[in-house]
């Protein structure tokens, strides 16, 4: 397909380069769209800082201080000049655990949710395109995996395969995937019905053609909007699952600094320090890609946006 | 696709059939859909504990049994040398009957065990789930109604702060504040447990004793789930007010609130309830953690105790309660959605 | 003539407060219906009809500014207490939405839906004097009295829509306003729906406010025709004559896209006016026409015209009716 035009004498596009063209200026008006979100942008704002602190964390603080034989603070000390959140029961500074148990936390959700994304997009469109039995069979099975409860399931699979991160990746993957494939199906389902996708058919495109070239892209900004409320029950579940000592007893995060600060009795010896950060963080973490999440919603959403 | 764009286009000469099934059809579909997902749980139990590597005896028994003649005994005694679908069938009879194996922990019947632990959980959870349904709902509709209000804001963020917290942190936090007490804030709450020591249970005392105990829970697992219910009422409501029957209602002359009550609300209740069963889910696990955190003796905190020792037929057995009960809870709600919703029966 | 008229719209203006600046979709409408009367409105999506409509009865959106006067009986609807404009609602005038498909509520029967408007009105009714009513009004429409205990996904297109006509009555309005009560019907069902209508005017002595963008259904059934363009009026006058000799070069173009039946010339025209119509937020100034129309030249540029009287009762906004037309247009006209 060209486009000239005789009198401006403009350049032929294929339709290639027009489709990337729409595209990129699809994004562009998205991002406008979102930067007017003033709660996205302050979910987005405390993201980027966490994100920052993972990445910089060698730099932030030494690795040196998560070593449990070389700490030399004093036990369940208060915060202080040098160590400005306190130590905890083995002495090492609460900061650095902090600051490295980011990277934990934020690493186990993000991995869980692309496994879960992955599999729940490809169950999803799948179930939604096709008709028939393999559509049947993968939406009943979406609704079984739907009923299996996270946690009953996590505490099984640590007691049969021992405690690690992977177990948990594992477990949060497997158990979220369900809700993804089913907004996917639904969403495939509405694509479906419109008329272009029949145009398609009845020039007689192949069906992974469809999928890749007219619903994949239709169904991207849901996936992505998804993805991100995901990845916020996901930290929560990754958290919740190291508190309960399920996680890798070597590995800091968040949710094994929390175990530990119980677990020593925390709260009664008014060590407020190592219980309430890790907890704070959690909150603001999961409140960003929640705030984010539900801003993208709406960007892509019209009939959200009318009513805010 | 269908050559008439809108099958209301149809000549009126067809009378629309309405092959009305009726709710009892539907609630048969759903019943042998439970069914279904029963025996597909059942599968993944008895598969969780036997494929997964690991010489059976030694995972099952783990730590127990030593001797060559202790294995052979232990896997006599539960068809371990069977091949797999004979072992698959004893489950299935063994569960049926409501042998659910024996605690290695604390040498009864794991049934026994299940049964006893079950209702402090219940209390627990029951009285949580409720509280939260009705509060939540309140707040999501009036926020909604009046969205972008003070109510609407203040509301809006309480709720996805508490969203975004750990409810057992959220927990943590109360024991400390009126638990332990800091600052001024004084301690009145007990800090754990279901009863005190040396009071009757069963007496009035003692129920008021129980009650006491389960305030500071209670209002741990309402808080976390009332912020869920909340926003997801809130965002169903939003959803129906750009409706056109809305419309239709108000031309009637109908008061602002019979519209908001009778229409609105009505319809917004149905994408609620669904979403709210998918969340049920969920709910056993902030038992559990809740369980734990406070000490309460209840299911949960036996599955973390079971996890220690590892004791895997009371993990096995509180696995199978747990699905039966995710399984059972999302019956119920599709049983309501069947009954809010006239157009799924048809 | 003494007496109010039944519906007397005078100088409404509404405009929606947007995201991206204010939109006026009615700028300036008088209109007028009598008792016994059934008067049309015509115009193209987003002529601001379904505003107009929806504001008779003070139901436009919360974003929406009101200027003007909407008096029903001599009382203007926009200042009424609330008290009195519920009361007005339904029993006074009462409307037949567009696109019944999504104006039923689905989870409620469609019995209890007319009985829902018949309770807001009266205090104190007995079941079996609802159950009666309903029964009388559906039959009135052409329906079953059992289908009450149906569910609005139940019913095709045609018997929603004349649910809705049913429901409409239900309270005796003095005043049925229908905003496009045929469209997404098939040409059957809608003979049928418009045969309904016409008959409990004549029948009753109600006045009715029809709105469509099908001219010829219109030109059939009213008695007098209002064309409007973007957010004005552009004609007004007896419906034959507006129908069969526009003034207006929009009305024309409106009268032209439906074939009639019967006219063996029609079936060569084209139907279908090039372009689209203008966006309300940025209006060039002259007339809002004429980028599209055919008769368009330099005079219409300055200023929007006003709307003109002429005889038999005929108005129409355009300062070239009555010029005689160019070759070039004339020879356009011919092949219009």
């Amino acid at each position: 397909m060209t486009t000239t035009n005789e009198s401006t004498g403009t350049v032929p596009v294929s339709a290639r380069r027009l489709t990337r063209q729409r595209r990129v200026a699809a994004w562009k008006r998205g991002w406008a769209q979102f930067r007017t979100h003033r709660s996205g942008m302050v979910g987005l704002g405390i993201l980027v800082f966490f994100v920052l602190v993972a990445l910089l964390a060698p730099i932030l603080a030494s690795s040196q201080g998560l070593d449990v034989t070389t700490a030399n603070g004093p036990v369940l000390g208060a915060p202080s000049g040098h160590y400005l959140l306190g130590t905890d029961e083995n002495g090492r500074s609460v900061l650095t655990l902090l600051i490295w148990g980011s990277r934990i936390s934020l690493f186990v959700g993000l991995l869980a949710t692309l496994i879960s994304m992955v599999i729940g997009t490809l169950l999803g469109l799948v179930s939604g395109y096709f008709g028939g039995w393999i559509g049947r069979i993968t939406f009943r099975l979406t609704e079984w995996f739907l009923v299996i409860p996270f946690l009953p399931l996590a505490i099984v699979l640590a007691s049969v395969l021992g405690r690690s991160l992977f177990n948990i990746v594992l477990v949060i993957g497997v158990t979220s995937w369900p809700g993804t494939a089913l907004l996917i199906r639904s969403q495939t389902l509405s694509i479906k019905e419109r008329a272009y996708v029949e145009r398609a058919e009845a020039i007689g495109a192949g069906r992974w053609h469809q999928i890749g070239k007219h619903v994949l892209p239709n169904v991207m900004p849901m996936v992505f909007a998804n993805t991100t409320l995901t990845v916020a029950i996901a930290i929560l579940s990754e958290t919740t699952l190291s508190f309960l000592g399920l996680g890798d007893p070597t590995r800091t995060s968040w949710g094994s600094m929390l175990d530990s600060a119980f677990e020593i009795g925390s709260i009664t010896t008014g060590s407020w320090w190592y219980i309430v950060p890790p907890g704070v963080c959690v909150v603001l973490v999961v409140l960003a890609f929640t705030l984010i999440g539900q801003a993208l919603e709406e960007v892509l959403n019209p009939r959200l946006r009318a009513r805010s | 696709m269908s050559l008439v764009a809108d099958p209301g286009l149809v000549s009126e000469s067809e009378d629309v059939q309405t092959r009305t099934r009726g709710y009892a059809s539907y609630l048969g579909l759903k019943v042998l859909g439970a069914i279904g997902s029963l025996m597909f749980m059942l599968v993944v139990n008895f598969f969780l504990f036997r494929v997964l590597p690991g010489d059976p005896a030694r995972t099952l028994g783990r730590g127990r049994l030593t001797t060559d003649a202790q294995k052979a005994a232990f896997n006599k005694a539960y068809g371990l040398n069977q091949p797999l679908p004979e072992q698959f069938w004893t489950f299935l009879k063994n569960t049926a009957h409501g042998d659910l194996g024996i605690s290695i922990q604390y040498r009864v019947p794991v049934s026994h065990l299940i049964w006893e632990r079950l209702w402090p959980t219940v209390l627990l959870v029951g009285t949580s789930t409720i509280l939260a349904t009705v509060i939540g709902v309140y707040l999501g509709i009036r926020g909604a109604w009046k969205r972008g209000g003070r109510f609407d804001k203040i509301s809006t963020s309480l709720s996805l702060t508490l969203y975004s917290m750990p409810e057992w942190w959220l927990g943590l936090m109360l024991i400390a504040g009126l638990g332990v007490g800091f600052w001024f804030v004084p301690g009145i709450f007990p800090t754990g447990g279901l009863h005190s020591p040396d009071v009757n249970p069963s007496s009035l005392h003692g129920i008021l004793d129980t009650t006491w105990h389960l305030v500071l829970p209670v209002t741990t697992l309402t808080l976390a789930y009332l912020a869920d219910y909340s926003l997801i009422m809130r965002s169903s409501l939003l959803d129906e007010l750009g409706e056109d029957y809305l419309l239709t209602a108000r031309a009637k002359g109908l008061r602002d609130v019979q519209v908001r009550n009778r229409h609105a609300v009505r319809n917004a209740m149905l994408p609620t309830t669904t979403i709210i069963a998918l969340n049920i889910g969920f709910v056993v696990s902030g038992a559990i953690t809740v369980e734990t955190v406070f000490s309460i003796p209840g299911l949960g905190l036996l599955s973390i105790d079971a996890l220690q020792a590892p004791d895997f037929w009371v993990l096995q057995g509180f696995f199978l309660v747990a699905s039966a009960g995710v399984i059972l809870a999302n019956l119920v709600a599709n049983l309501i959605y069947g009954w809010l919703d006239p157009r799924v029966r048809t | 003539m003494t007496d109010p008229s039944l519906l007397e719209i005078r100088d409404l203006h509404v405009t929606y407060a947007t995201g991206e600046g204010a939109l006026p979709a009615v700028r300036g409408v008088d209109l007028t219906v009598d008792r016994g009367q059934i008067v049309g409105v015509a115009g193209e999506s987003g002529c601001g009809k379904s505003t107009l409509a929806s504001t008779i009865l003070r139901l436009q959106p919360v974003n929406a500014t009101v200027t003007g006067e909407v008096r029903f009986n001599g009382r203007d609807i926009l200042t009424m207490k609330w008290g009195e404009l519920r009361a007005v609602r339904w029993a006074g005038a009462s409307i037949v939405f567009q696109g019944a498909l999504h104006s039923l509520n689905p989870v409620h029967r469609i019995g209890a839906q007319i009985a829902e408007a018949l309770h807001v009105h009266s205090s104190g009714l007995g079941e079996t004097t609802v159950t009666g009513r309903i029964d009388e009004l559906l039959g009135q429409v052409g329906l079953d009295p059992e289908r009450a205990r149906a569910y609005p996904h139940q019913l095709s297109g045609g018997q929603k829509q004349r649910v809705m006509i049913a429901m409409a009555l239900a309270c005796d309005p003095e005043l049925v306003v229908a905003d496009e009560p045929t469209t997404a019907l098939d040409v059957m069902v809608q003979a049928q729906v418009l045969s309904v209508l016409s008959d409990l005017v004549r029948d009753r002595g109600v006045g009715m406010l029809m709105i469509s963008h099908d001219l010829s259904v219109l030109a059939d059934l009213c008695d007098r025709i209002t064309v409007m363009y973007a957010g004005r009026v552009v004609e007004e006058g007896p419906a034959a004559k507006v129908f069969a000799d526009p003034l207006h070069p929009y009305a024309g173009a409106l009268s032209a896209a439906f074939p009639r039946v019967g006219d063996p010339a029609a079936r060569f025209a084209p139907a279908g006016l090039p372009g689209d119509p203008p966006d309300p937020r940025h209006l060039a100034g002259g007339c809002s026409f004429a980028p599209r129309c055919p008769r368009a030249a330099d005079v219409c540029l300055p200023a929007e015209p006003e709307l003109v009287t002429y005889a038999e009762g005929r108005a129409a906004a355009c300062v070239r009716i009555g010029e005689p037309l160019s070759p070039a247009e004339r020879s356009r006209d011919h092949h219009a």
